[in-house]
């Protein structure tokens, strides 16, 4: 419950404190209310102070074993074990286990005559039993101003008053006072003046018949505290406040990446999706197919057995589940798994606080790594635009805590700047997605751009976006003298190009034949000459055999000759070696 | 009654009448302050001159019985309680303003 104090790091040296357990007031006032001194709450009725005092003492009671007294002036024990037990206090519980000791003072003027001096010495006396019967640690006195309309005689009241203040702190119990606000002062009677350890302010406020209710630490003596009004809410859980600039902006940034679902777009940034943890902002005109971007980084995450938070504030999911089969989507597997879950909400429903603390709860719930906000834009009613851009920053805080990768959709009215976000909240938004109409030739189209991607390179380029019955497909657009072309007119100079390159490949083809036929014709020649030639040899060798053959026979003649005529020996030695030159001779020819 | 009436240290007198005129009452005192005292003094001078043999005081110390507080819804001290005869009268202070007192005790028609 308490939230870790790291903005008051200087914590041990400040005044001890009680904790609230209240989510989101202990973080406001750095731990709590200050130990062993008066606190007043101070508001117009029905702002929840009493609950404020009550869920401080159920708190002490159940988690800071804390025991508490509760001083009622207005209604009774009866009455108010009924009104808490709505929000869920078993007061009677915590009675019977002496945990909480609920007295109720009640007066009537009409029985009272006043008759000389007198003090309030019973009031202590049963105060202190009360106390002293269960050691209590905290006291609520709600709300102690009746004591004004009960008994005659204020200047007695108020010296007592200031008596009874100062005996609460030297008891050192954590106490409580509650105080109706008044026309100039924070209370009526001006308690402010007694109570001036810490003094917090409750206000309940109606804008375009939203109420909602705000919170501000007005006055913390002795310790620092976060001076802003903040939203809190009432809810079957009791009060939590949202502090609005909570975190210090320390989250730490992941380097993981997280696909959208749409392959294409992945690629366009820089090839692995959006930034784990980070915030995107798909705007777009109506129609764009915002939600189908949505959808469709939902499905990627439950197809990964990741959880997905839809937040729908304009369709049922039932709605969007058959609006999305027509894409060919369907979401009813990853719902009846429990991958996907849809909180759908009329922004009407409730004021910006109460939707800040039901999602707030949802995700605490449900523990998404992904979040979709279907439109944003729907919370501006009327000129709210600052508030819902106070929400929606506390909401990124929110996100950012809980390391939720997180999408809006945002509605870009026809007319205004695509480019100017409605919400001005693009300062604070990670990645934005910008889907636009093409108007071309008759016919509109949808474009897709990223505006900016932190810390990512990506494309600058503009793709086409197309819903198709099997998904989203992103295709190139052409960027001709006319523009960027999309639609019927892409598909012409798609069929254009086609042509052209139809007519480049054939030619290619028909020169790549030529050369073949060439090379065949050149092969044919090269054979034909080869084959001449080894006729020519075939021939020339038949001579040179039958030359040798006759050489032969005339070298044999001419020895058979000499041996005939007994020629010696060194003539014919002579002649020999001419006869081995002469196939050489032959065969050079 | 819900409350059993315990008498208690301060001195205490008149004759127990059960008779339906009777008053009671109740002072509640937180130990024996100058005012409880001048309170119980002034008390018992009002009833003995008007409410003589009709009247029993009950002196209640909520130092000694701080529960007793609870039933009676006593915060101011000193408070004078007419149980008897009904409604339930409170008259608190210490009594010192005699007119007062009798017609809280509405033993004076009107103011």
């Amino acid at each position: 419950m308490a939230k870790p104090r790291t903005q008051i790091p200087a914590i041990k040296k400040q005044l001890p404190k009680s904790p609230t357990g209240i989510q989101g007031l202990d973080e406001i006032t750095g731990g709590g209310l200050p130990k062993g001194r008066p606190t007043l709450i101070c508001g117009g009725a029905g702002c929840g102070k009493t609950l404020l005092a009550m869920e401080f003492l159920v708190n002490g009671a159940r988690l800071f074993n804390e025991s508490g007294v509760f001083m009622a002036f207005e209604e009774t024990a009866k009455e108010l074990i009924k009104n808490v037990a709505s929000l869920g206090f078993d007061m009677r519980d915590l009675t019977a286990r002496k945990k909480i000791v609920l007295d109720f003072v009640y007066l009537e003027p009409i029985e009272i005559e006043e008759s000389g001096e007198y003090n309030l010495e019973g009031l202590f006396i049963r105060l202190g039993q009360a106390i002293d019967s269960i050691g209590a640690k905290r006291v609520v006195l709600d709300t102690i101003e009746s004591l004004f309309s009960g008994l005659p005689n204020p200047h007695i009241l108020r010296a007592e008053l200031r008596r009874l203040f100062r005996w609460l702190k030297e008891k050192g119990v954590t106490a409580i006072i509650t105080g109706e606000r008044g026309e100039a002062t924070l209370t009526r009677r001006g308690l402010e003046e007694y109570v001036s350890d810490c003094v917090i302010v409750l206000d309940h406020r109606v804008a375009d018949q939203i109420s909602s209710r705000r919170l501000r630490v007005v006055k913390y003596r002795g310790s620092t505290h976060g001076t802003n009004e903040y939203p809190f809410l009432i809810d079957e859980d009791g009060i939590s406040v949202l502090p609005v600039t909570s975190l210090g902006l320390q989250q730490i940034a992941s380097t993981a990446r997280i696909p959208t679902g749409i392959p294409r777009l992945d690629a366009m940034l820089g090839g692995a999706g959006y930034y784990k943890g980070s915030n995107v902002l798909v705007s777009g005109t109506a129609g764009t197919g915002k939600t189908s971007v949505a959808v469709l980084f939902a499905v990627s995450a439950c197809s990964r057995g990741e959880r997905a938070l839809y937040f729908s504030f304009e369709e049922s999911p039932s709605q969007i589940i058959r609006n999305m089969r027509s894409i060919g989507i369907d979401l009813e597997p990853w719902v009846q798994k429990g991958l996907l879950q849809f909180q759908a909400n009329r922004p009407t429903f409730a004021g910006l606080e109460m939707h800040l603390m039901t999602i707030s709860k949802a995700v605490n719930a449900f523990k998404p790594q992904v979040v979709i906000f279907d439109p944003l834009t729907s919370f501006i009613i009327g000129d709210n635009e600052n508030e819902v851009k106070m929400m929606v920053m506390r909401l990124m805080d929110l996100m950012k805590i809980n390391k939720c990768t997180t999408l809006f959709t945002s509605l870009i009215l026809g007319g205004s700047s695509s480019e100017q976000s409605q919400l001005h909240i693009a300062s604070l938004i990670d990645t934005w997605l910008l889907l636009d109409d093409i108007e071309i030739g008759g016919e509109r189209n949808r474009g897709i751009y990223i505006l900016k991607s932190r810390g990512m390179a990506h494309t600058n380029q503009i793709r086409e976006f197309l819903l198709t019955d099997h998904g989203v497909e992103l295709r190139d657009v052409y960027v001709g003298p006319s523009g960027v072309l999309t639609g019927s007119a892409r598909l012409v100079q798609e069929a254009q190009e086609k042509a052209v390159q139809t007519l480049r490949e054939q030619e290619v083809e028909s020169r790549q034949l030529e050369l073949e036929r060439k090379r065949t014709v050149l092969d044919a020649q090269i054979a034909a000459l080869r084959a001449e030639f080894a006729v020519q040899e075939i021939a020339s060798i038949k001579i040179i055999g039958q030359e040798q053959a006759q050489e032969a026979q005339l070298v044999k003649e001419r020895a058979d000759m000499g041996r005939s005529r007994k020629a010696d020996k060194a003539l014919t030695k002579q002649k020999e070696p001419r006869n081995e030159n002469k196939p050489n001779q032959n065969r050079a020819a | 009654m819900k409350t059993n009436p315990t008498r208690t240290g301060q001195p205490k007198a008149g004759p127990v009448k059960a008779k339906s005129d009777t008053y009671v009452l109740r002072l509640y005192v937180a130990g024996q302050t100058p005012k409880s005292i001048t309170a119980f003094a002034n008390l018992k001078k009002i009833c003995e001159e008007n409410l003589a043999g009709r009247y029993n005081i009950q002196v209640i110390d909520l130092l000694e019985n701080p529960k007793l507080a609870r039933g009676d819804q006593i915060l101011a001290i000193p408070t004078l309680v007419r149980k008897l005869p009904v409604p339930i009268r409170k008259i608190i202070g210490d009594l010192s303003n005699t007119e007062r007192v009798l017609i809280g005790l509405d033993l004076r028609p009107g103011a």
